[in-house]
Formats: C-alpha cells, sequence, structure tokens
C-alpha cells in the first residue's frame, strides 16, 4: 500500500515537471523542472525493483547530462536570447496534436491485453523477475554470463551483452573525442602582428 | 482502488513522451529542444523497466535501459557541442534561424 501511494506521488512528479518543460519559456526554469522530472523517474525505477538502474539515472542524467545542458544554457543564454518565445498560434497547435497523440497511446495502453504477457508459472520458472540487488546479474550479463536464466537442451547458456557492451564503450570514447574536438575554442582567423616582422 | 501494475507505468511513460515530442516541436530555443529529447529517452526507459518487472523480459530490459541512458548522455555531448558552434556563428541559439545551414 506504501508502495502505491510513493508510486502517485512520483508519477505526479514526473508529469508536472514534463508538463512544466513544454510550458516554461524560461530555459534555466525549464532546466529545473527537467531535474525535478528525471529525478522522479529514478525514483520510479527504484520502485520497480531497478535499484542500480536508478543509481545510474540519478548519476548520469541529474549529475551529468542535465549540468551538461545547464552549461550549455550558460554558454547560450546571453541578455535577449535568454527567452525565446513561442508564438500563441505553435503552441496551440503543438498543444493539440499532443493531446491528441496522447489520446491514442492511452487509449492502447488500455485497451491492449497485458496479461497475455504476465509470468504465467511456466514462464516464470524461465525468467527470473528481478526484484532489487541487481547490481551482480547485470554485471555478469554485460560480461556475457547469464546465471539468471537456464542453461537450454542443447547445453549453450542464454546470450549475454559482452559484445554490445564493448562497442559502446569505444562508442562512448569516440563520441567524447569528437564532441571535444566540435566544441574547442576556435583560433582567431586574423593574421597576428608578428608573422610580419619575421 | 486497484494496485499499480503495468498500465499505470505505461501511462506515465506516454505523458513523458508526448511531453518531449511536443517540447522538441514547439521550443525555438536550441537546449530547450536538447530537453524534449531528454524526456523522450526517459519515457522509452521507464516502458522498459517497467516490462521488465511486469514480463517475463526479466533483466534484459534493465540492460538495454542502462544502453539507452549511456547513449543518451553521448547524444546530449554531441548536440550540445554543435549547439556551441552554431551559437558561435549566429550569436543566437534560435533553431529558426538553422535554415541558413545548408552543407
Amino acid at each position: 500500500m506504501t508502495t502505491d501511494v510513493l508510486f502517485w506521488l512520483f508519477a505526479a512528479l514526473v508529469c508536472g515537471g514534463a508538463l512544466g518543460v513544454v510550458i516554461t519559456q524560461n530555459v534555466v526554469r525549464m532546466a529545473f523542472w527537467l531535474i525535478l522530472s528525471l529525478g522522479s523517474v529514478s525514483a520510479l525505477f527504484f520502485l520497480l525493483g531497478a535499484d542500480f538502474l536508478g543509481a545510474a539515472q540519478l548519476l548520469i542524467y541529474v549529475g551529468g547530462t542535465v549540468v551538461l545542458l545547464v552549461f550549455g544554457v550558460m554558454l547560450t543564454a546571453s541578455g535577449p536570447y535568454l527567452q525565446i518565445k513561442t508564438s500563441a498560434a505553435d503552441g496551440l497547435l503543438g498543444a493539440g496534436v499532443g493531446g491528441l497523440l496522447l489520446l491514442v497511446l492511452i487509449s492502447t495502453v488500455y485497451g491492449l491485453d497485458w496479461s497475455a504477457l504476465h509470468p504465467t508459472p511456466a514462464v516464470s520458472m524461465i525468467a527470473e523477475r528481478p526484484e532489487g540487488n541487481t547490481i551482480r546479474p547485470l554485471g555478469l550479463a554485460f560480461l556475457g554470463l547469464r546465471p539468471d536464466r537456464p542453461v537450454t537442451e542443447d547445453g549453450k547458456s542464454a546470450p549475454g551483452y559482452l559484445l554490445p557492451f564493448e562497442i559502446v564503450s569505444v562508442h562512448l570514447l569516440v563520441v567524447l573525442v569528437g564532441a571535444a574536438y566540435l566544441a574547442r575554442a576556435k583560433r582567431r582567423a586574423e593574421p597576428s602582428r608578428d608573422s610580419f616582422s619575421a | 482502488m486497484e494496485p499499480v501494475g503495468l498500465n499505470a507505468y505505461l501511462f506515465v511513460g506516454a505523458v513523458l513522451f508526448v511531453c518531449g515530442i511536443v517540447c522538441m516541436a514547439i521550443k525555438r530555443n536550441g537546449i530547450g529542444v536538447l530537453m524534449g529529447v531528454e524526456l523522450v529517452l526517459n519515457g522509452a526507459n521507464l516502458n522498459f523497466v517497467a516490462f521488465a518487472r511486469y514480463t517475463p523480459l526479466g533483466l534484459d530490459g534493465q540492460v538495454i535501459a542502462l544502453f539507452v541512458i549511456v547513449l543518451a548522455a553521448a547524444e546530449a555531448a554531441v548536440a550540445l557541442a554543435i549547439a556551441l558552434n552554431f551559437y558561435n556563428n549566429h550569436l543566437s541559439i534560435d533553431v529558426d534561424r538553422g535554415s541558413e545551414l545548408q552543407g
């Protein structure tokens, strides 16, 4: 019962934060609402029994990505560019289309019979649902070992995620080097004086 | 009141997704568009973790959500570098002026 109350509390915070990001026109306030929304999403992860994922969400999103965005705001929002207004017509059009899209999504979610996916006793023996304490199974899955899945009949274990893990590691390295290269301070194009004296 | 199940989490994910889409569509500030992308990715992540909890997807959903978090961080870094370059050239972050970028 407590978890239900906590869920509705954090769900309201997530939706309110997301709406605040959309509605407000000030970039700095948008960053604040984004922090509120993403932090509440990490709380929902904890409620879902994904403890490592919730901690990673707090560390990487709230501690890293949003700080990066705030630095972007500080570097680009100077004087008259702090507020770039959306015209009322654009806002109304976006709200209308967004409302219709939300209607379609909600009616789909509540119209489908998800209980066909719910673990029947036979299936729940195959896949053990994560109930917290997921650090060790996640680490082993990234190393290609799946102790949470049974060995199949022909003696092979379930596939792990070693290759995607390596690919995403190299991808992150390349992307960060490329971002630093793109964002580096440009030298001025004008020739310096001492080049003439030489 | 029925206990919280898969549908409630999918509802929150849908709200996050729609807010992100609208944010990407109507914001004229480039940084605001990036924040919309973050909202969309978080809505997808919430769906992955909810399916990991309530269906036989199991731990795979959490692994995929971790990959999404890493790729979102990389995307934010690159997009911010592009936004800074755009600001250096145009002295504005208004995406409506991006129509001058023709290769």
